[in-house]
């Protein structure tokens, strides 16, 4: 019934370092290191993890913002890396981004009225005589007010601004739009009017969301399915219910522990990694996880585990790239902190 | 639960009717505005509030560290029975580091770039115990291995752009605790870190404080945060204190709309929510506050009387302090129950 509007696969994005005297690369930063995910039609499927994982490289490759160094995107049927970079153009109609920073994504020295009609002028979504009105719907639909057509972004506050930017991604009717941390910036009461306008937004207009964000709170808000990337890979992805009521994986159950809960009464049991994130460039071998779980052995050292399921531990659709899902669910291997 | 009026508590800090400005061209600004609170030893005090709400202000204030065209303009900061606002810039530089530290939320920006982390602690030690370099750098040590710092030794000579994110703030901790204080003001210590440091360092906090006895103020706009290390909350909003109370009791039984506001829209991780409940409009602009309760343009409840009158914050006689006139015998409207009827009867979304 639900078609996939994007399906992403091998996707491979590595920024070359380079040095030495002659400038010559001598490494490479895996941002995003082989991943494959689809989007369903009409859903929300969130990224989440943490600085350096991959998850805005992903949502900047896939719109082909900086060009992916392998792999395959395909967009209602087009596979996005095979366009010239004026179709890309032209595609980018249908597959709109909305930024974290509403102070650096908008033209300062554009009023609403232009930063709104540039975006039509280019993908030529109505005739010229028409831009006036729609210009109008769109702020109302973002709730801004019409009076507010010929102010600059410097006369809106943070959250105002983010939907400047919701309405221009809007302004082009788009399929899809991929937000980038689009509510990291703003202040809880405002994060929850933003909130609740995407889904409405999504509601009304049938859009289908990539939704980037290091926020669990937020994700499990707004979000149909959910991937955990850890160090350029996915390290599980799930039914948010199920991931947030089963993870499987010892990264995901330490993110979901981590996160401080607004309830003084609820003690729960934390746990508490060891160190630091490892770098992307050299990333450890085998599970990247390794160097910080608790469960690791000499296989997790060597051997890359896959994406996969157990259909007596997990829903349908919920993979979990862990060699010991069936042994630590079933306490045969016990935490080493 | 201890209540914060118990006499046998010591109180470390005495905040009161803090009024803070900045005079600008366009006119005063009031920051901080008659704000109240004490702080009891070995205890933990969160203020809450969101940008612009005065909350880093009045931790700037306490360290006396506001410039130009900002001015603490009234009121009293008493630290161990001694007026803090009294003292000259030479008592304050005794002060601050020594028995009152400060950490910020971006140690890039507070760690100097170009003297080692070894140094930056040894200075504390050196400036206000008098030890020598080589003394000052041995306790340096010892407090790197106290914050968990990996192969500390090596860490002495590193400078702070060869540290990580969690590994900086750790340094700065090191730098702030090096004196021993009797007061850390911590300014949203972890908003800048992921969750997985996040957690490491607030519980690294947590044991410290615990084992050094000191007393904390932890400005932070993060109620997780909060309900997690803090023992009492006040709760900013505009510049001024809308609800204070214990921990538990903020958080089972809020009082004041805007704090039911902030929690009803609080996307949670662990809990289903359909739709989040919203705090229609945004925070006022501080040079342009409304006359009555500063909440009153965005309260679901405000009447007549709030948008007139300016509320004092109240005994509510269970530990609980509310500045809204919801809670007093003046309240001239049908009966609320804030938590439960929160909400606005039309469409939410403008």
């Amino acid at each position: 019934m639900t078609t996939d509007i994007l399906k992403v696969r091998n996707l491979k994005q590595y920024f070359p370092i380079k040095g030495g005297i002659l400038g010559r690369k001598v490494n490479d930063v895996k941002a995003v290191d082989d991943i494959s995910f689809e989007v369903k039609e009409g859903e929300t499927l969130s990224i989440v993890g943490e600085s350096g994982c991959g998850k805005s490289t992903t949502g900047r490759a896939i719109l082909r913002l900086d060009e992916p160094t392998e792999g395959e995107v395909d967009f209602q049927g087009q596979d996005l890396l095979a366009l010239s970079k004026k179709d890309m153009r032209r595609k980018r109609k249908d597959l709109q981004i909305i930024f974290q920073d509403p102070y650096a994504s908008i033209n300062p020295r554009q009023t609403v009225r232009q930063i709104l009609s540039e975006a039509m002028e280019i993908q030529d979504v109505l005739p010229k005589d028409k831009r006036e009105a729609r210009i109008k719907e769109l702020m109302k639909t973002v709730g801004l007010g019409e009076h507010q057509i010929d102010r600059f972004p410097h006369e809106f506050s943070g959250g105002q601004r983010q939907r400047i930017g919701i309405a221009r991604a809007l302004s082009v009717d788009p399929k899809m739009i991929i937000c980038d941390e689009s509510v990291s910036a703003l202040d809880v009461s405002i994060q929850a009017q933003v909130l609740n306008l995407l889904k409405k937004l999504q509601r009304d207009y049938n859009l289908t969301y990539l939704f980037i964000s290091h926020d669990l709170g937020v994700v499990r808000h707004i979000s149909d399915r959910v991937l955990v990337m850890y160090l350029g890979k996915i390290v599980e992805i799930a039914d948010k219910k199920s991931l947030f009521d089963n993870p499987k994986h010892p990264y995901t159950k330490t993110l979901l522990s981590a996160i401080p809960v607004p309830d003084p009464t609820k003690k729960k049991e934390q746990i508490v990694l060891k160190g630091d994130v490892p770098s992307p460039i050299d990333p450890p071998t085998g599970c990247r996880f390794h160097t910080r779980c608790p469960f690791a052995t000499d296989k997790c050292v060597e051997e890359d585990p896959e994406l996969r399921n157990n259909d007596s531990l997990m829903q349908d659709g919920h993979r979990a790239a862990c060699h010991y899902i069936e042994e630590i669910e079933s306490g045969e291997m016990k935490p080493n902190y | 639960m201890d209540n914060l009026k118990d006499n046998d508590t010591k109180t470390i800090i005495k905040v009161d009717d803090l009024q803070t400005s900045f005079f600008t061209h366009k006119g005063e600004v009031k920051a901080v505005d008659g704000v109240h609170f004490d702080v009891p030893a070995g205890k933990t005090l969160g203020i809450v509030g969101e940008s612009g709400s005065g909350k880093s202000i009045t931790a700037l204030s306490i360290m006396r560290l506001i410039e130009a065209p900002g001015r603490v303009k009234g009121g009293s900061i008493t630290f161990n029975g001694e007026d803090l606002l009294a003292k000259s810039e030479a008592e304050m530089r005794r002060i601050r580091g020594n028995k009152i530290s400060m950490i910020f939320q971006e140690p890039m920006t507070s760690l100097n770039p170009v003297y080692t982390i070894g140094d930056q602690i040894a200075e504390s030690y050196q400036i206000h115990q008098g030890l020598s370099k080589k003394q000052a750098l041995e306790k340096a040590l010892g407090m790197l291995e106290l914050v968990g710092i990996p192969s500390p030794k090596a860490r002495l000579k590193a400078y702070p752009h060869e540290l990580s994110g969690g590994m900086r703030q750790r340094a700065m901790i090191a730098i702030a605790l090096a004196c021993n204080p009797e007061l850390l003001i911590a300014d949203e210590p972890t908003t800048a870190l992921d969750v997985t440091i996040q957690a490491q360092i607030l519980g690294l906090v947590n044991d410290l404080q615990k084992d050094l006895g000191m007393s904390m103020l932890l400005i932070t706009h993060d109620l997780g945060v909060v309900a997690e290390t803090c023992d009492y909350v006040a709760v900013m909003y505009a510049g001024k204190i809308v609800e204070y109370a214990d921990v538990n009791t903020l958080f089972a039984n809020p009082k004041h709309p805007y704090t039911v506001g902030l929690l009803k829209s609080l996307p949670r991780h662990d809990i289903d929510q359909e739709e989040l409940e919203v705090i229609r409009g945004m925070v006022p602009r501080p040079d342009d506050l409304p006359n009555g309760c500063r909440f009153a343009p965005r309260c679901p409840f405000a009447r007549e009387m709030c948008v007139e009158r300016l509320p004092d914050l109240e005994d509510q006689g269970d530990g609980n302090q509310v500045r809204c006139w919801i809670h007093t015998d003046q309240w001239d409207g049908p009966e609320v129950n804030v938590r439960d009827d929160y909400g606005y009867s039309e469409s939410t979304q403008s």
